[in-house]
Protein backbone atom coordinates (compact mmCIF):
# COMPACT_ATOMS: atom_id res chain seq x y z
CA UNK A 1 0.00 0.00 0.00
CA UNK A 2 1.73 3.44 -0.99
CA UNK A 3 -0.52 5.93 0.89
CA UNK A 4 -3.02 5.09 3.39
CA UNK A 5 -6.60 4.40 3.04
CA UNK A 6 -7.90 8.50 2.40
CA UNK A 7 -10.48 9.46 4.68
CA UNK A 8 -13.87 9.67 3.04
CA UNK A 9 -14.96 12.57 1.34
CA UNK A 10 -16.80 14.26 4.29
CA UNK A 11 -18.48 16.60 1.54
CA UNK A 12 -19.07 12.97 -0.97
CA UNK A 13 -20.57 11.24 1.42
CA UNK A 14 -23.95 10.65 1.78
CA UNK A 15 -25.70 12.02 5.10
CA UNK A 16 -27.60 9.05 5.39
CA UNK A 17 -25.02 7.01 6.32
CA UNK A 18 -25.31 6.56 10.38
CA UNK A 19 -28.24 5.89 12.51
CA UNK A 20 -30.14 3.98 9.38
CA UNK A 21 -33.38 2.53 10.30
CA UNK A 22 -32.57 -1.54 11.10
CA UNK A 23 -31.80 -2.75 7.70
CA UNK A 24 -34.16 -6.00 8.34
CA UNK A 25 -37.25 -4.07 8.65
CA UNK A 26 -39.23 -4.28 6.16
CA UNK A 27 -41.31 -1.25 5.09
CA UNK A 28 -44.38 -2.04 2.93
CA UNK A 29 -45.29 0.39 0.85
CA UNK A 30 -48.70 1.90 0.65
CA UNK A 31 -50.61 0.30 -2.16
CA UNK A 32 -52.28 3.60 -3.44
CA UNK A 33 -48.74 5.01 -3.78
CA UNK A 34 -47.89 6.83 -6.73
CA UNK A 35 -44.47 4.98 -8.22
CA UNK A 36 -44.11 7.37 -10.90
CA UNK A 37 -41.68 9.90 -12.41
CA UNK A 38 -43.10 12.79 -10.68
CA UNK A 39 -41.88 10.74 -6.88
CA UNK A 40 -38.19 10.79 -8.69
CA UNK A 41 -38.02 14.14 -9.90
CA UNK A 42 -39.16 15.40 -6.20
CA UNK A 43 -36.50 13.72 -4.43
CA UNK A 44 -33.82 14.25 -6.84
CA UNK A 45 -31.57 17.68 -6.39
CA UNK A 46 -29.30 18.31 -3.65
CA UNK A 47 -28.42 15.61 -1.34
CA UNK A 48 -31.34 15.92 1.51
CA UNK A 49 -31.90 15.23 4.87
CA UNK A 50 -32.69 11.17 5.38
CA UNK A 51 -35.95 10.30 4.11
CA UNK A 52 -37.94 10.48 7.20
CA UNK A 53 -39.03 6.87 6.30
CA UNK A 54 -36.92 4.99 3.86
CA UNK A 55 -38.38 3.19 1.14
CA UNK A 56 -37.15 -0.03 -0.01
CA UNK A 57 -36.59 -0.06 -3.72
CA UNK A 58 -34.84 -3.62 -4.40
CA UNK A 59 -35.39 -6.36 -2.31
CA UNK A 60 -34.28 -9.66 -2.18
CA UNK A 61 -35.72 -12.15 -0.19
CA UNK A 62 -34.85 -15.42 0.78
CA UNK A 63 -33.19 -16.76 -2.63
CA UNK A 64 -32.03 -19.59 -3.81
CA UNK A 65 -30.45 -20.29 -7.12
CA UNK A 66 -28.62 -23.57 -8.51
CA UNK A 67 -27.29 -23.94 -12.04
CA UNK A 68 -25.30 -27.18 -11.88
CA UNK A 69 -24.89 -26.80 -8.34
CA UNK A 70 -26.17 -24.19 -5.68
CA UNK A 71 -24.95 -20.92 -6.16
CA UNK A 72 -26.78 -18.69 -4.01
CA UNK A 73 -29.12 -19.87 -0.82
CA UNK A 74 -31.33 -17.68 1.43
CA UNK A 75 -29.67 -14.51 0.23
CA UNK A 76 -31.67 -11.65 0.93
CA UNK A 77 -30.71 -7.80 1.12
CA UNK A 78 -32.71 -4.86 0.16
CA UNK A 79 -31.87 -1.56 -1.12
CA UNK A 80 -33.52 1.80 0.23
CA UNK A 81 -34.46 4.73 -1.71
CA UNK A 82 -30.90 6.69 -2.49
CA UNK A 83 -28.74 4.19 -0.57
CA UNK A 84 -25.47 2.69 -2.06
CA UNK A 85 -25.35 -1.09 -1.52
CA UNK A 86 -22.32 -2.89 -2.10
CA UNK A 87 -21.89 -6.51 -2.50
CA UNK A 88 -18.67 -8.31 -1.67
CA UNK A 89 -17.46 -11.30 -1.36
CA UNK A 90 -14.42 -13.40 -3.68
CA UNK A 91 -14.73 -14.46 -7.17
CA UNK A 92 -17.28 -16.81 -8.56
CA UNK A 93 -19.68 -16.51 -5.33
CA UNK A 94 -22.09 -15.29 -7.33
CA UNK A 95 -22.32 -11.19 -7.11
CA UNK A 96 -22.75 -11.34 -10.53
CA UNK A 97 -25.78 -13.94 -10.97
CA UNK A 98 -27.30 -11.90 -7.61
CA UNK A 99 -27.57 -8.55 -10.76
CA UNK A 100 -29.15 -10.90 -12.99
CA UNK A 101 -31.44 -11.97 -10.64
CA UNK A 102 -32.37 -8.16 -10.36
CA UNK A 103 -32.87 -7.65 -13.76
CA UNK A 104 -34.56 -10.75 -14.56
CA UNK A 105 -32.16 -12.11 -16.29
CA UNK A 106 -32.00 -15.27 -14.50
CA UNK A 107 -35.34 -16.11 -12.21
CA UNK A 108 -34.13 -17.68 -8.53
CA UNK A 109 -35.39 -21.12 -7.61
CA UNK A 110 -36.75 -19.93 -4.25
CA UNK A 111 -37.46 -16.57 -3.19
CA UNK A 112 -38.82 -13.27 -4.10
CA UNK A 113 -36.87 -10.59 -5.87
CA UNK A 114 -38.98 -7.27 -5.33
CA UNK A 115 -38.39 -4.01 -7.69
CA UNK A 116 -40.25 -0.62 -6.15
CA UNK A 117 -42.53 -3.33 -4.08
CA UNK A 118 -43.61 -5.08 -7.08
CA UNK A 119 -42.30 -8.93 -7.66
CA UNK A 120 -40.87 -9.43 -10.78
CA UNK A 121 -40.09 -13.26 -10.63
CA UNK A 122 -43.11 -14.26 -12.20
CA UNK A 123 -43.46 -11.38 -14.74
CA UNK A 124 -43.74 -12.45 -18.54
CA UNK A 125 -40.84 -11.49 -20.84
CA UNK A 126 -42.81 -7.87 -22.07
CA UNK A 127 -43.40 -7.15 -18.47
CA UNK A 128 -40.01 -7.71 -17.24
CA UNK A 129 -38.75 -5.69 -20.29
CA UNK A 130 -40.70 -2.62 -18.85
CA UNK A 131 -39.10 -3.22 -15.74
CA UNK A 132 -35.17 -3.32 -16.82
CA UNK A 133 -36.44 0.06 -18.16
CA UNK A 134 -35.95 1.72 -14.49
CA UNK A 135 -32.86 0.30 -14.28
CA UNK A 136 -29.67 1.34 -15.65
CA UNK A 137 -26.91 -1.78 -15.66
CA UNK A 138 -23.03 -1.06 -16.07
CA UNK A 139 -21.39 -4.70 -17.13
CA UNK A 140 -18.50 -6.19 -15.66
CA UNK A 141 -16.78 -5.92 -19.25
CA UNK A 142 -18.93 -2.63 -19.92
CA UNK A 143 -20.70 -4.82 -22.84
CA UNK A 144 -20.91 -1.67 -25.50
CA UNK A 145 -22.34 -2.39 -28.86
CA UNK A 146 -19.65 -3.26 -31.13
CA UNK A 147 -21.15 -3.06 -34.53
CA UNK A 148 -22.22 0.99 -32.93
CA UNK A 149 -20.05 4.27 -32.47
CA UNK A 150 -20.00 5.85 -28.44
CA UNK A 151 -22.60 7.83 -29.81
CA UNK A 152 -25.59 5.35 -30.90
CA UNK A 153 -24.12 3.33 -27.46
CA UNK A 154 -25.08 6.17 -25.35
CA UNK A 155 -28.13 7.13 -27.74
CA UNK A 156 -29.30 3.47 -27.89
CA UNK A 157 -31.78 3.91 -24.39
CA UNK A 158 -33.31 6.81 -25.65
CA UNK A 159 -34.36 5.35 -28.88
CA UNK A 160 -35.65 2.57 -27.65
CA UNK A 161 -37.73 3.82 -24.78
CA UNK A 162 -38.08 7.89 -25.41
CA UNK A 163 -39.94 9.90 -27.86
CA UNK A 164 -36.45 12.60 -28.00
CA UNK A 165 -35.59 13.96 -31.33
CA UNK A 166 -32.47 14.14 -32.84
CA UNK A 167 -31.47 17.22 -30.93
CA UNK A 168 -32.93 16.48 -27.65
CA UNK A 169 -30.92 13.34 -27.85
CA UNK A 170 -27.43 14.79 -28.90
CA UNK A 171 -27.76 17.05 -25.90
CA UNK A 172 -28.58 14.68 -23.17
CA UNK A 173 -25.59 11.92 -24.92
CA UNK A 174 -23.59 14.93 -24.66
CA UNK A 175 -24.74 15.40 -21.15
CA UNK A 176 -23.92 11.68 -20.26
CA UNK A 177 -20.79 11.92 -21.15
CA UNK A 178 -19.69 14.74 -19.75
CA UNK A 179 -20.89 13.36 -16.25
CA UNK A 180 -18.20 10.55 -16.71
CA UNK A 181 -15.67 13.01 -17.47
CA UNK A 182 -15.21 12.35 -21.51
CA UNK A 183 -14.98 14.60 -23.97
CA UNK A 184 -18.08 14.08 -25.89
CA UNK A 185 -16.38 15.35 -29.41
CA UNK A 186 -13.85 13.46 -29.41
CA UNK A 187 -15.30 10.22 -28.15
CA UNK A 188 -19.18 10.48 -29.90
CA UNK A 189 -17.93 9.12 -33.41
CA UNK A 190 -15.22 6.55 -32.04
CA UNK A 191 -15.68 2.52 -31.78
CA UNK A 192 -16.07 0.87 -28.56
CA UNK A 193 -12.79 -0.84 -30.03
CA UNK A 194 -10.85 2.12 -30.04
CA UNK A 195 -11.30 2.95 -26.58
CA UNK A 196 -9.34 1.96 -23.47
CA UNK A 197 -11.06 -0.52 -20.52
CA UNK A 198 -11.16 2.78 -18.45
CA UNK A 199 -13.16 5.20 -20.83
CA UNK A 200 -15.05 1.93 -22.27
CA UNK A 201 -16.36 1.59 -18.23
CA UNK A 202 -17.31 5.17 -18.34
CA UNK A 203 -19.35 5.08 -21.80
CA UNK A 204 -21.15 1.91 -20.02
CA UNK A 205 -22.20 4.30 -17.37
CA UNK A 206 -23.17 6.72 -19.25
CA UNK A 207 -25.36 4.68 -21.12
CA UNK A 208 -26.73 2.96 -17.85
CA UNK A 209 -27.62 6.25 -16.54
CA UNK A 210 -29.20 7.58 -20.42
CA UNK A 211 -32.76 6.99 -19.38
CA UNK A 212 -32.28 8.45 -15.56
CA UNK A 213 -33.03 5.21 -14.18
CA UNK A 214 -34.16 5.16 -10.53
CA UNK A 215 -31.71 1.98 -9.74
CA UNK A 216 -28.38 2.01 -11.05
CA UNK A 217 -26.47 -1.39 -11.23
CA UNK A 218 -22.50 -2.04 -11.68
CA UNK A 219 -21.26 -4.93 -11.94
CA UNK A 220 -17.21 -4.76 -11.12
CA UNK A 221 -16.79 -0.70 -12.44
CA UNK A 222 -13.41 -0.37 -10.89
CA UNK A 223 -12.12 -4.03 -11.76
CA UNK A 224 -8.71 -4.21 -13.55
CA UNK A 225 -8.81 -0.41 -13.95
CA UNK A 226 -5.49 2.06 -12.09
CA UNK A 227 -6.16 3.48 -8.95
CA UNK A 228 -6.27 6.58 -10.35
CA UNK A 229 -9.15 5.29 -12.93
CA UNK A 230 -10.42 3.78 -9.78
CA UNK A 231 -10.72 6.65 -7.93
CA UNK A 232 -12.36 8.62 -10.52
CA UNK A 233 -14.99 6.04 -11.11
CA UNK A 234 -16.19 5.40 -7.53
CA UNK A 235 -16.57 9.46 -7.85
CA UNK A 236 -19.02 9.30 -10.26
CA UNK A 237 -21.29 6.69 -8.69
CA UNK A 238 -21.15 8.67 -5.32
CA UNK A 239 -21.58 11.95 -7.76
CA UNK A 240 -24.57 10.13 -9.12
CA UNK A 241 -26.56 9.22 -5.45
CA UNK A 242 -25.25 12.26 -4.53
CA UNK A 243 -26.72 14.89 -7.17
CA UNK A 244 -30.11 12.05 -8.69
CA UNK A 245 -30.45 10.14 -5.48
CA UNK A 246 -30.50 7.33 -7.61
CA UNK A 247 -30.51 4.07 -5.89
CA UNK A 248 -27.53 1.86 -6.21
CA UNK A 249 -26.30 -1.83 -6.43
CA UNK A 250 -22.34 -1.72 -6.69
CA UNK A 251 -20.40 -5.55 -7.25
CA UNK A 252 -17.03 -4.89 -6.35
CA UNK A 253 -14.37 -6.82 -4.48
CA UNK A 254 -12.39 -3.57 -4.06
CA UNK A 255 -12.99 -2.93 -0.35
CA UNK A 256 -11.42 0.35 0.18
CA UNK A 257 -13.99 1.84 -2.54
CA UNK A 258 -16.75 -0.32 -1.30
CA UNK A 259 -16.27 1.47 1.84
CA UNK A 260 -15.82 5.27 0.45
CA UNK A 261 -19.38 4.95 -1.59
CA UNK A 262 -21.20 2.05 0.01
CA UNK A 263 -23.88 3.49 2.56
CA UNK A 264 -24.42 -0.74 3.23
CA UNK A 265 -22.08 -3.16 2.31
CA UNK A 266 -23.52 -7.00 1.40
CA UNK A 267 -20.62 -9.44 2.23
CA UNK A 268 -21.41 -12.88 0.20
CA UNK A 269 -19.76 -15.88 1.25
CA UNK A 270 -20.39 -19.78 0.72
CA UNK A 271 -23.53 -18.82 -0.91
CA UNK A 272 -24.69 -16.94 1.84
CA UNK A 273 -24.88 -13.52 2.86
CA UNK A 274 -22.41 -13.39 5.70
CA UNK A 275 -22.87 -9.90 6.45
CA UNK A 276 -25.13 -7.31 5.52
CA UNK A 277 -25.12 -3.20 7.11
CA UNK A 278 -23.24 -0.67 7.06
CA UNK A 279 -19.28 0.08 6.67
CA UNK A 280 -18.80 1.15 10.15
CA UNK A 281 -20.31 -1.87 11.89
CA UNK A 282 -18.72 -3.89 9.43
CA UNK A 283 -15.28 -2.77 10.94
CA UNK A 284 -16.51 -3.49 14.17
CA UNK A 285 -17.29 -7.06 13.49
CA UNK A 286 -15.87 -9.38 15.40
CA UNK A 287 -15.53 -12.26 12.81
CA UNK A 288 -13.15 -14.23 11.71
CA UNK A 289 -13.69 -13.95 7.79
CA UNK A 290 -15.03 -10.77 7.87
CA UNK A 291 -11.48 -9.48 9.56
CA UNK A 292 -9.50 -11.57 6.90
CA UNK A 293 -11.81 -10.37 3.91
CA UNK A 294 -11.00 -6.86 5.57
CA UNK A 295 -7.54 -7.70 5.37
CA UNK A 296 -6.89 -4.98 8.07
CA UNK A 297 -8.49 -2.30 6.45
CA UNK B 1 -26.32 -44.22 -13.56
CA UNK B 2 -25.79 -44.65 -17.62
CA UNK B 3 -29.30 -45.01 -18.01
CA UNK B 4 -30.46 -41.98 -16.06
CA UNK B 5 -27.60 -40.15 -17.89
CA UNK B 6 -29.17 -41.19 -21.55
CA UNK B 7 -32.32 -39.87 -20.39
CA UNK B 8 -31.40 -36.45 -18.97
CA UNK B 9 -29.02 -36.08 -22.56
CA UNK B 10 -32.37 -37.10 -24.70
CA UNK B 11 -34.50 -34.70 -22.53
CA UNK B 12 -32.02 -31.88 -23.27
CA UNK B 13 -32.11 -33.06 -26.78
CA UNK B 14 -35.54 -32.50 -27.19
CA UNK B 15 -36.00 -29.07 -24.77
CA UNK B 16 -33.26 -27.42 -27.56
CA UNK B 17 -35.39 -28.57 -30.59
CA UNK B 18 -38.28 -26.96 -28.54
CA UNK B 19 -36.15 -24.18 -27.67
CA UNK B 20 -35.56 -23.50 -31.64
CA UNK B 21 -39.13 -24.03 -32.95
CA UNK B 22 -39.71 -21.08 -30.27
CA UNK B 23 -37.31 -18.72 -31.38
CA UNK B 24 -37.94 -19.44 -35.08
CA UNK B 25 -42.00 -18.88 -34.41
CA UNK B 26 -41.03 -15.76 -32.71
CA UNK B 27 -38.82 -14.47 -34.78
CA UNK B 28 -40.81 -14.70 -38.31
CA UNK B 29 -43.99 -13.30 -35.93
CA UNK B 30 -41.95 -10.33 -35.16
CA UNK B 31 -41.96 -9.67 -38.51
CA UNK B 32 -45.35 -8.26 -38.50
CA UNK B 33 -45.13 -6.39 -35.36
CA UNK B 34 -43.70 -2.71 -34.40
CA UNK B 35 -40.59 -1.35 -34.00
CA UNK B 36 -39.53 -2.45 -37.28
CA UNK B 37 -35.45 -2.44 -37.72
CA UNK B 38 -35.96 -1.27 -40.70
CA UNK B 39 -32.30 -0.23 -40.61
CA UNK B 40 -30.95 -3.51 -39.64
CA UNK B 41 -32.73 -5.52 -42.22
CA UNK B 42 -31.22 -3.19 -45.29
CA UNK B 43 -27.54 -3.80 -43.47
CA UNK B 44 -28.24 -7.38 -42.93
CA UNK B 45 -29.71 -7.59 -47.16
CA UNK B 46 -26.19 -6.03 -47.90
CA UNK B 47 -24.31 -8.71 -45.54
CA UNK B 48 -25.70 -11.68 -46.86
CA UNK B 49 -27.03 -10.84 -50.16
CA UNK B 50 -24.73 -8.23 -52.19
CA UNK B 51 -21.48 -9.29 -50.38
CA UNK B 52 -22.03 -12.93 -51.31
CA UNK B 53 -22.85 -11.90 -54.87
CA UNK B 54 -19.29 -12.83 -56.07
CA UNK B 55 -18.68 -16.71 -54.44
CA UNK B 56 -22.87 -17.14 -55.82
CA UNK B 57 -21.54 -15.62 -59.10
CA UNK B 58 -18.31 -18.04 -59.28
CA UNK B 59 -20.36 -21.14 -57.68
CA UNK B 60 -22.59 -20.69 -60.48
CA UNK B 61 -21.04 -19.82 -63.28
CA UNK B 62 -18.98 -23.12 -62.36
CA UNK B 63 -21.17 -25.79 -61.50
CA UNK B 64 -22.89 -24.53 -65.44
CA UNK B 65 -19.74 -24.79 -67.54
CA UNK B 66 -18.84 -28.46 -65.54
CA UNK B 67 -22.51 -29.76 -65.87
CA UNK B 68 -22.41 -28.92 -69.79
CA UNK B 69 -19.27 -30.93 -69.37
CA UNK B 70 -19.91 -33.97 -68.32
CA UNK B 71 -23.23 -34.00 -69.52
CA UNK B 72 -22.37 -33.37 -73.06
CA UNK B 73 -20.26 -36.63 -72.46
CA UNK B 74 -22.99 -38.68 -71.89
CA UNK B 75 -25.62 -37.00 -74.62
CA UNK B 76 -23.00 -37.81 -76.63
CA UNK B 77 -23.72 -41.60 -76.69
CA UNK B 78 -26.81 -40.86 -77.86
CA UNK B 79 -26.24 -38.37 -80.65
CA UNK B 80 -27.50 -35.68 -78.47
CA UNK B 81 -25.28 -33.13 -77.38
CA UNK B 82 -27.99 -30.38 -79.01
CA UNK B 83 -30.01 -30.97 -75.63
CA UNK B 84 -27.34 -29.73 -73.52
CA UNK B 85 -28.98 -26.36 -72.60
CA UNK B 86 -32.31 -28.71 -70.96
CA UNK B 87 -29.62 -30.58 -68.74
CA UNK B 88 -28.11 -27.77 -67.86
CA UNK B 89 -31.27 -25.99 -67.28
CA UNK B 90 -33.08 -28.09 -64.94
CA UNK B 91 -30.22 -29.26 -62.92
CA UNK B 92 -29.30 -25.66 -61.96
CA UNK B 93 -33.05 -23.88 -61.69
CA UNK B 94 -34.20 -27.19 -60.22
CA UNK B 95 -31.55 -28.79 -57.87
CA UNK B 96 -27.60 -27.27 -57.85
CA UNK B 97 -28.88 -23.65 -57.93
CA UNK B 98 -30.32 -23.94 -54.84
CA UNK B 99 -28.65 -26.23 -53.19
CA UNK B 100 -25.29 -24.57 -53.90
CA UNK B 101 -26.29 -21.82 -53.16
CA UNK B 102 -27.78 -22.68 -49.69
CA UNK B 103 -24.45 -24.47 -48.72
CA UNK B 104 -22.24 -21.31 -50.03
CA UNK B 105 -24.44 -18.96 -47.62
CA UNK B 106 -24.56 -21.73 -44.69
CA UNK B 107 -20.76 -21.73 -45.27
CA UNK B 108 -20.36 -17.40 -45.54
CA UNK B 109 -23.18 -16.05 -43.63
CA UNK B 110 -24.20 -18.84 -40.90
CA UNK B 111 -20.79 -18.76 -39.58
CA UNK B 112 -20.41 -14.96 -39.89
CA UNK B 113 -24.13 -14.63 -37.48
CA UNK B 114 -23.04 -17.56 -35.60
CA UNK B 115 -19.75 -15.73 -34.51
CA UNK B 116 -21.52 -12.25 -34.04
CA UNK B 117 -24.47 -13.24 -32.21
CA UNK B 118 -21.83 -15.59 -30.20
CA UNK B 119 -19.83 -13.27 -29.36
CA UNK B 120 -21.86 -10.52 -28.61
CA UNK B 121 -23.11 -13.46 -26.29
CA UNK B 122 -20.54 -14.09 -24.63
CA UNK B 123 -19.26 -10.24 -23.87
CA UNK B 124 -22.50 -9.38 -21.98
CA UNK B 125 -24.28 -7.63 -25.32
CA UNK B 126 -26.95 -9.44 -25.21
CA UNK B 127 -27.51 -9.24 -21.72
CA UNK B 128 -27.44 -5.69 -22.41
CA UNK B 129 -29.68 -5.65 -24.83
CA UNK B 130 -32.29 -7.19 -22.30
CA UNK B 131 -31.28 -4.78 -19.32
CA UNK B 132 -32.14 -1.77 -22.38
CA UNK B 133 -35.80 -3.26 -22.80
CA UNK B 134 -35.34 -4.89 -26.32
CA UNK B 135 -36.15 -8.19 -27.28
CA UNK B 136 -32.66 -10.02 -28.58
CA UNK B 137 -34.85 -11.51 -30.94
CA UNK B 138 -36.46 -9.27 -32.75
CA UNK B 139 -33.59 -7.04 -32.54
CA UNK B 140 -31.27 -9.46 -34.01
CA UNK B 141 -32.83 -12.67 -35.31
CA UNK B 142 -36.00 -10.81 -36.93
CA UNK B 143 -33.96 -8.63 -39.45
CA UNK B 144 -31.26 -11.51 -40.08
CA UNK B 145 -34.40 -13.86 -41.00
CA UNK B 146 -36.52 -11.02 -43.16
CA UNK B 147 -33.06 -10.24 -45.08
CA UNK B 148 -32.40 -13.94 -45.34
CA UNK B 149 -35.94 -14.62 -46.85
CA UNK B 150 -35.36 -12.68 -49.73
CA UNK B 151 -31.66 -12.69 -50.46
CA UNK B 152 -31.68 -16.39 -50.67
CA UNK B 153 -33.86 -16.75 -53.34
CA UNK B 154 -32.32 -13.87 -55.11
CA UNK B 155 -28.91 -15.21 -54.82
CA UNK B 156 -30.59 -18.36 -56.45
CA UNK B 157 -31.57 -17.13 -59.00
CA UNK B 158 -28.43 -15.27 -60.28
CA UNK B 159 -26.41 -18.55 -59.16
CA UNK B 160 -29.21 -20.30 -62.10
CA UNK B 161 -28.93 -17.81 -64.58
CA UNK B 162 -24.86 -17.46 -64.23
CA UNK B 163 -24.50 -21.58 -64.37
CA UNK B 164 -26.80 -21.28 -67.50
CA UNK B 165 -23.88 -18.87 -68.94
CA UNK B 166 -21.43 -20.85 -67.66
CA UNK B 167 -23.55 -23.66 -69.77
CA UNK B 168 -23.82 -21.73 -72.95
CA UNK B 169 -19.86 -21.11 -73.33
CA UNK B 170 -19.08 -24.43 -72.85
CA UNK B 171 -22.01 -25.28 -75.59
CA UNK B 172 -20.32 -23.10 -77.93
CA UNK B 173 -17.30 -23.27 -77.51
CA UNK B 174 -15.88 -27.05 -77.06
CA UNK B 175 -19.27 -28.53 -78.30
CA UNK B 176 -20.00 -25.77 -81.07
CA UNK B 177 -23.80 -25.15 -80.66
CA UNK B 178 -24.58 -22.37 -82.00
CA UNK B 179 -26.19 -20.21 -79.08
CA UNK B 180 -29.65 -19.27 -80.56
CA UNK B 181 -29.89 -23.60 -80.19
CA UNK B 182 -28.98 -23.67 -76.81
CA UNK B 183 -31.12 -20.89 -75.94
CA UNK B 184 -33.60 -22.80 -77.65
CA UNK B 185 -33.09 -25.06 -75.69
CA UNK B 186 -32.87 -23.54 -72.52
CA UNK B 187 -36.97 -22.27 -72.98
CA UNK B 188 -37.94 -25.88 -73.78
CA UNK B 189 -37.10 -27.50 -71.18
CA UNK B 190 -38.68 -24.33 -68.65
CA UNK B 191 -41.63 -24.62 -71.29
CA UNK B 192 -41.43 -28.75 -71.38
CA UNK B 193 -41.67 -29.26 -67.10
CA UNK B 194 -45.43 -27.65 -67.81
CA UNK B 195 -47.09 -24.70 -65.87
CA UNK B 196 -48.57 -24.37 -62.43
CA UNK B 197 -51.63 -21.65 -62.20
CA UNK B 198 -51.26 -21.58 -66.06
CA UNK B 199 -48.01 -19.29 -66.26
CA UNK B 200 -45.39 -20.22 -63.43
CA UNK B 201 -43.23 -22.83 -65.00
CA UNK B 202 -42.95 -25.67 -62.68
CA UNK B 203 -38.89 -25.35 -62.46
CA UNK B 204 -39.22 -22.05 -61.17
CA UNK B 205 -41.61 -22.87 -58.34
CA UNK B 206 -38.96 -25.77 -57.45
CA UNK B 207 -36.23 -23.44 -57.83
CA UNK B 208 -37.71 -20.76 -55.55
CA UNK B 209 -39.22 -23.08 -52.86
CA UNK B 210 -36.35 -24.54 -51.25
CA UNK B 211 -34.13 -21.32 -51.38
CA UNK B 212 -36.62 -19.81 -49.42
CA UNK B 213 -36.70 -22.28 -46.72
CA UNK B 214 -33.11 -23.15 -47.03
CA UNK B 215 -32.58 -19.34 -45.71
CA UNK B 216 -34.86 -19.38 -42.91
CA UNK B 217 -32.89 -22.52 -41.99
CA UNK B 218 -29.85 -21.34 -42.25
CA UNK B 219 -30.24 -18.27 -40.49
CA UNK B 220 -32.21 -19.48 -37.39
CA UNK B 221 -29.86 -22.25 -36.55
CA UNK B 222 -27.19 -19.52 -36.89
CA UNK B 223 -28.70 -17.41 -34.77
CA UNK B 224 -30.05 -20.12 -31.92
CA UNK B 225 -26.43 -21.64 -31.65
CA UNK B 226 -25.00 -18.34 -31.66
CA UNK B 227 -27.75 -17.08 -28.75
CA UNK B 228 -26.91 -20.04 -27.30
CA UNK B 229 -22.71 -19.93 -27.14
CA UNK B 230 -21.65 -20.96 -23.41
CA UNK B 231 -18.02 -20.99 -22.64
CA UNK B 232 -16.16 -17.97 -23.86
CA UNK B 233 -14.28 -17.19 -26.51
CA UNK B 234 -13.77 -20.96 -27.40
CA UNK B 235 -17.77 -21.49 -27.59
CA UNK B 236 -17.68 -18.88 -30.34
CA UNK B 237 -15.40 -21.27 -32.45
CA UNK B 238 -17.72 -24.40 -31.70
CA UNK B 239 -20.94 -22.10 -32.08
CA UNK B 240 -19.55 -21.36 -35.48
CA UNK B 241 -18.22 -24.68 -36.60
CA UNK B 242 -21.58 -26.31 -35.29
CA UNK B 243 -23.81 -23.91 -37.36
CA UNK B 244 -22.23 -24.62 -40.78
CA UNK B 245 -22.20 -28.56 -40.20
CA UNK B 246 -25.73 -28.51 -38.76
CA UNK B 247 -27.43 -26.06 -41.37
CA UNK B 248 -25.60 -27.88 -44.15
CA UNK B 249 -26.91 -31.32 -43.92
CA UNK B 250 -30.21 -29.70 -43.07
CA UNK B 251 -30.40 -28.32 -46.46
CA UNK B 252 -29.49 -31.52 -47.93
CA UNK B 253 -32.01 -33.49 -45.89
CA UNK B 254 -34.54 -31.12 -46.32
CA UNK B 255 -34.12 -30.78 -50.18
CA UNK B 256 -34.77 -34.74 -50.47
CA UNK B 257 -38.22 -33.92 -49.01
CA UNK B 258 -39.22 -31.11 -50.32
CA UNK B 259 -37.82 -32.52 -54.05
CA UNK B 260 -40.66 -35.45 -53.20
CA UNK B 261 -43.26 -33.22 -51.98
CA UNK B 262 -43.22 -30.52 -54.97
CA UNK B 263 -43.00 -33.60 -56.95
CA UNK B 264 -46.17 -35.63 -55.45
CA UNK B 265 -48.26 -31.96 -55.60
CA UNK B 266 -47.27 -30.16 -58.81
N1 LIG C 1 -25.23 -19.42 -16.90
C1 LIG C 1 -24.55 -20.15 -16.01
N2 LIG C 1 -24.58 -21.50 -16.07
C2 LIG C 1 -23.92 -22.26 -15.17
N3 LIG C 1 -23.18 -21.76 -14.17
C3 LIG C 1 -23.09 -20.42 -14.05
C4 LIG C 1 -23.77 -19.55 -14.97
N4 LIG C 1 -23.51 -18.27 -14.60
C5 LIG C 1 -22.71 -18.35 -13.52
N5 LIG C 1 -22.45 -19.63 -13.18
C6 LIG C 1 -21.66 -20.07 -12.04
O1 LIG C 1 -22.12 -19.37 -10.92
C7 LIG C 1 -21.05 -19.00 -10.09
C8 LIG C 1 -21.13 -17.53 -9.78
O2 LIG C 1 -20.91 -16.79 -10.94
P1 LIG C 1 -20.86 -15.21 -10.91
O3 LIG C 1 -20.51 -14.74 -12.28
O4 LIG C 1 -22.10 -14.68 -10.32
O5 LIG C 1 -19.64 -14.94 -9.93
P2 LIG C 1 -19.05 -13.57 -9.43
O6 LIG C 1 -19.21 -13.53 -7.96
O7 LIG C 1 -19.61 -12.46 -10.22
O8 LIG C 1 -17.51 -13.76 -9.77
P3 LIG C 1 -16.45 -12.68 -10.30
O9 LIG C 1 -16.08 -11.84 -9.13
O10 LIG C 1 -15.31 -13.53 -10.77
O11 LIG C 1 -17.10 -11.91 -11.41
C9 LIG C 1 -19.78 -19.42 -10.80
O12 LIG C 1 -19.30 -20.57 -10.18
C10 LIG C 1 -20.21 -19.71 -12.21
O13 LIG C 1 -19.47 -20.79 -12.70
MG1 LIG D 1 -18.92 -11.22 -11.74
Amino acid sequence: MSEKPSEPDPSIVPEILPDEEPVTGKVVRPPDENLGDDRRKLERGPAQKPHPEATPVVQVENVSLAFDEPILEDVSFQANEGETVVVVGESGTGKSTILKLLLRLLVPDKGAVLVDGQDIVDLSFNEALKVRQKMGMVFQSAALFDSLTVFENVAYPLREHTELNEEEIEARVREKLEFVDLEPDKVMSQMPAELSGGMRKRVGIARGMANNPEIMLYDEPTSGLDPLTTATITHLIMKLQKELSVTSIVVSHDIRSSFRMGTKIALLADRRIAYFGTPEDMRKQDDEYIGRFLGGY
Amino acid sequence: MRLSGFNDAAKQKVFSLQEYFVLSAKSIGFIFRRPFYTQDVVQQMDAIGVQSLTIILLTGFFTGMVLALQTSVQLATFGATMYVGRLVTATMIRELGPVLAGLMVAGRVGSGIAAQLGSMRVTEQIDALNTLGTDPIKKLVTPRVLAALIMVPVLTIIADVAGIFGGNVIASTYLGLPPSLYWRTVWEQIASGGFTLRYIPVDFVHGLVKPFVFGAIIVTVACYLGLNTKGGTEGVGVSTTRTVVVSSIMILIIDYFITQILLAVL
